[in-house]
């Protein structure tokens, strides 16, 4: 396989693995270091790829693994929670500087989630992953996921309608 | 869109059982600017998602390990220069000893090989002494030819006074 053909491949599916990377380890630069580790891993392993059904799903479940394995064995001692730069040109400005702080509410609500919430909520709301990938991806059943993701959402939304009634009521 | 197909969808939602398509309708009823107010506080979530989502891995995407087998040959070719350079300096400042340098063990050990040598080259000098006599010897007999030459001469001429008397 030669590079080319390798960045075919890896290309349209990198940032998915970041965004999944940065969602667990939640800082930047460890989430950009997780990223690479893990294409460097598909590169060396190139001669084998042609035997994964899906090459996707396969730097999916491993950037998962890699990154639950970096938490468990640093215990999150190195990482430091950096908030990104939200930027949406879209929105007039008054309502983005409204808007940023109660979105920095949700991330930091997601950030609160059980991890597998968060990985599930991850594919699914953002990756927009279908369930039968996310399934193969995570090695569980689709029922299992629905209840998962299912979870992660109303407590975003009950979280988000504390903060939103908070010092009201 | 209509207000109660929101609210079912927004339900559906909740408990994780809408379809990808139903999810895209919600986010683009929520990302626009008119939401109705109850629902305000599904904003930010659906916000959050569809910003999140355009996030980029900017950094590289690493290839080739090389940069470590360069590094090798480096130090290989390195750490010949330095054995050389060591090769080298040690020759340069390597002064040749002198006897007067010795000391204890080795003024001994060099004075044991001094005499050796000495009592060798004596014997040497004995053999030569001898073969001066053979030199005597060989000079003695070259004299005894010319004489026999000078005879062999004498016998000639003897012969012819014989003849012509």
């Amino acid at each position: 396989m030669t590079q080319a053909e390798y960045l075919n491949i890896v290309m349209p599916f990198k940032d998915k693995v970041f965004r999944l990377a940065k969602r667990l380890l939640v800082s930047h630069e460890e989430a950009e270091d997780a990223t690479q580790e893990i294409l460097m891993k598909l590169w060396k392993n190139r001669e084998q790829m042609g035997t994964y059904r899906n090459v996707e799903a396969f730097a999916m479940t491993m950037t998962k693994n890699f990154c639950l394995d970096k938490l468990k064995s640093k215990h999150a001692q190195n990482l430091k929670i950096v908030h990104s730069n939200y930027q949406d040109k879209n929105l007039p400005l008054q309502k983005q500087v409204e808007l940023r702080d109660s979105i920095d509410w949700v991330a930091k609500i997601v950030e609160e989630l059980p991890e597998q919430q968060k990985i599930i909520l991850q594919l699914r709301d953002i990756e927009q992953y279908e369930f039968s990938e996310i399934a193969k991806m995570l090695d569980m059943n689709e029922t299992a996921i629905r209840v998962s993701l299912s979870r992660a959402r109303k407590t975003i939304r009950e979280e988000l309608t504390k903060t939103h009634s908070y010092g009201v009521k | 869109m209509v207000l109660n197909k929101i609210e079912k969808l927004i339900e559906k939602y909740e408990n994780g059982e809408t379809t990808l398509q139903e999810e895209q309708q919600l986010k683009h009823y929520f990302t626009k600017e008119t939401v109705a107010p109850h629902l305000e506080v599904y904003k930010p979530m659906f916000v959050y998602f569809s910003i999140t989502q355009n996030e980029q891995f900017t950094k590289d995407v690493p290839l080739e390990p090389k940069k470590t087998i360069v590094l090798y040959k480096w130090i290989s070719v390195a750490a010949i220069a330095i054995v050389m350079l060591g090769v080298y300096l040690s020759g340069a400042f390597d002064r040749q000893l002198t006897p007067s340098d010795l000391q204890g063990e080795d003024l001994i050990a060099y004075n044991q090989a001094m005499e050796a040598f000495n009592l060798l080259s004596s014997n040497f000098k004995k053999g030569t002494d001898n073969l001066s006599a053979v030199n005597q010897l060989s000079e003695s007999f070259t004299k005894g030819e010319e004489n026999m030459a000078l005879l062999t001469q004498f016998d000639k001429t003897t012969d012819k006074v014989f003849k012509y008397e």
